[in-house]
């Protein structure tokens, strides 16, 4: 197998243009998805005609060729997160998993008990399950988290009562990078004998995950977000140590041992594999490469412009994360400049619900400074000169835009805006 | 989310940008929104006071680019009208003219107000010697 592998030239857009050697656009969005490595791509194109099997078919060459190619992967995921193979259960991809693990954990122990724990930063495939669970009669508590975006394991600890089934919190945000204290958080589920669930989608292949030395009984995984396929994901469960089981919430033909029925996505699961070997192969430096390029970045925006503020923790938080807020400058308004740059922003304006980011505003951060917010995702495939590009078009896009904002004008008055009676209020 | 070329063009080259002395007697000011809305609008007038015709407008708006859209496009409109000419023009107007999708139709309506508001500002003035300092609708 050629271990020669080149950047992919082909993003979702085609290159349009060239600057300073850089192609444009440039994608900093890794946090939504992952351009697919090449070498994942390699690695599953035979599955698709040459051993098209299905991994279920026991008796010729061609099941058997499917499946060595499924166990093969799952191989690769067990060793990533410090698991046994037959703790790996393929899915759909991390909101599947999510609802597996929190729905199937519901069921399971419903005479257990009816208590959920998560927090409030969560994904919406954990936060929108919860909800849906409170209607058929279990309580969910939403813990809060700190101004860096952690939470308070003394919250934790206190919410905790003899009806609690199950923890689930994320171990990486996706909006701000946040790691959250997955080792302590499962050690204290595991003395109060509570089942312990992370959504890992952002984490896994970024930062060490392992599931024995972090005590977590189940796992989320995503193999988009980590340079593999989209519509394909695995949920880590627990068999030893204690024993976990969940209820399938898809029931059919019995695969993945019962918990998750449907004929196995072959070359995606091959595909999530090579994705998993991959990254931990080169996990080491790539994530020193990314918090080096992360630095970078947010030096080089923050030594240009005043009032410019990081959002969550930066001693805990992923590699390629920077989630930056520009106060008096609209987020859609700022990318709609840096319109050959790929980021996302938590302005209302860009999402569905005409809300701002409720991860942001969990953290105590005003709606101003949400709607002012920027996400950039650096990753694998974006290099030094991408960064420096970025930071320049965005200083000179934020100082056009504070001309044009009446806010920073009052503001250099000297007028505090917190004061000022607005209409909207 | 794609953008009209007219929404792009202003957006890029806003026009009328800036900001007139609020505390002249011929100058009416409109700040309309609320930064925790993701909009705030200033809209600035300055009127003959012998012909009620707007002979100058100005804005500065923290939004979206459809709302700076919005708003540069009013000063374009209200230019040269006379405060009640102005005082016809409706967000469907600027709606129209921009292509706005339904979730951008607040920009339009913002920026409608804000002209009132200026203009308000303005007639206030007109009645009283002390000038009115400007302040949200």
């Amino acid at each position: 197998m050629s271990t020669d592998v080149k950047v992919p030239q082909a993003a979702a857009q085609q290159q349009s243009s060239d600057h300073r050697g850089i192609k444009l656009p440039i994608y900093m969005d890794n946090h939504a998805t992952t351009p697919m490595d090449p070498r994942v791509l390699e690695e599953m194109l035979p599955y698709f005609m040459e051993k098209f099997g299905n991994a279920a078919s026991r008796n010729h060459s061609f099941g058997w060729a499917a499946e060595e190619g499924v166990e093969t992967a799952r191989e690769r995921i067990a060793k990533l997160i410090g698991a046994t193979t037959k703790e790996v259960i393929f899915t759909s991809g991390a909101t599947e998993s999510d609802n597996l693990a929190i729905k199937g954990v519901a069921e399971m122990y419903r005479e257990k008990g009816n208590h959920i724990i998560t927090a409030v930063t969560e994904h919406k495939a954990v936060l929108d399950t919860g909800k849906r669970l409170e209607k058929y009669g279990y309580r969910v508590t939403y813990l809060p988290v700190q101004k860096d975006g952690l939470i308070d394991l003394d919250d934790l600890k206190r919410a905790i009562d003899d009806k609690t089934i199950l923890v689930t919190i994320m171990a990486a945000n996706n909006e701000i990078g946040v790691l959250q204290p997955i080792a302590e958080i499962g050690k204290l589920c595991h003395e109060r004998g509570v089942i312990f669930h992370t959504d890992a989608t952002q984490a896994i292949g970024k930062v060490p995950v392992d599931v024995t030395k972090q005590n977590i009984d189940l796992a989320s995984i995503s193999a988009h977000k980590m340079y593999g396929p989209k519509g394909v994901g695995a949920l880590y469960v627990r068999r030893k140590n204690p024993r976990v089981q969940i209820s399938a919430i898809i029931d059919g033909g019995g695969h993945e041992r019962g918990m998750r029925s449907g004929t196995l996505n072959v070359p995606s699961i091959v595909g999530l594999g090579k994705a998993c070997a991959l990254a931990q192969e080169e996990m080491p430096q790539e994530s020193c490469r990314l918090a080096g390029l992360r630095n970078r970045l947010r030096d080089r925006i923050t030594s240009r412009l005043d009032e410019v503020y990081v959002n969550g923790s930066m001693d805990h938080r992923l590699p390629g994360n920077l989630n930056i807020s520009f106060a008096y400058v609209e987020g859609e308004s700022l990318l709609m400049g840096i319109n050959d740059i790929a980021v996302s922003s938590g302005s209302a304006c860009t999402s569905a619900t005409l809300e701002p980011s409720y991860v942001l505003k969990a953290l105590g951060t005003g709606d101003d400074l949400a709607h002012s917010s920027i996400r950039f995702g650096i990753g694998r495939f974006n290099t030094e000169a991408e960064v420096d590009y970025v930071a320049d078009r965005v200083v000179e896009t934020v100082e056009r835009l504070r001309e044009l904002s009446p806010l920073y004008e009052m503001a250099k008055e000297g007028i505090n805006l917190k004061d000022v009676k607005w209409a909207g209020e | 989310m794609s953008y009209s070329d007219k929404v792009i063009d202003h957006y890029n080259n806003p026009r009328n940008v800036g900001s007139l002395d609020k505390a002249s007697q011929d100058v009416g000011t409109g700040l309309v929104g609320a930064p925790e809305c993701g909009d705030v609008m200033k809209l600035q007038i300055k009127v003959n006071p012998e012909t009620s015709v707007i002979e100058d407008a100005k804005f500065k708006t923290f939004g979206c680019g459809s709302a700076i859209a919005s708003s540069s496009l009013a000063t374009e409109w209200v230019k040269g009208k006379t405060v009640d000419q102005a005082l016809a023009i409706k967000n469907m107007d600027i709606v129209k003219e921009l292509s706005l999708p339904p979730v951008k139709i607040h920009c339009s309506v913002l920026a409608e107000d804000a002209i009132r508001a200026a203009i308000g500002d303005w007639k206030k003035k007109q009645q009283s010697v002390t000038p009115v300092a400007a302040e949200a609708k």
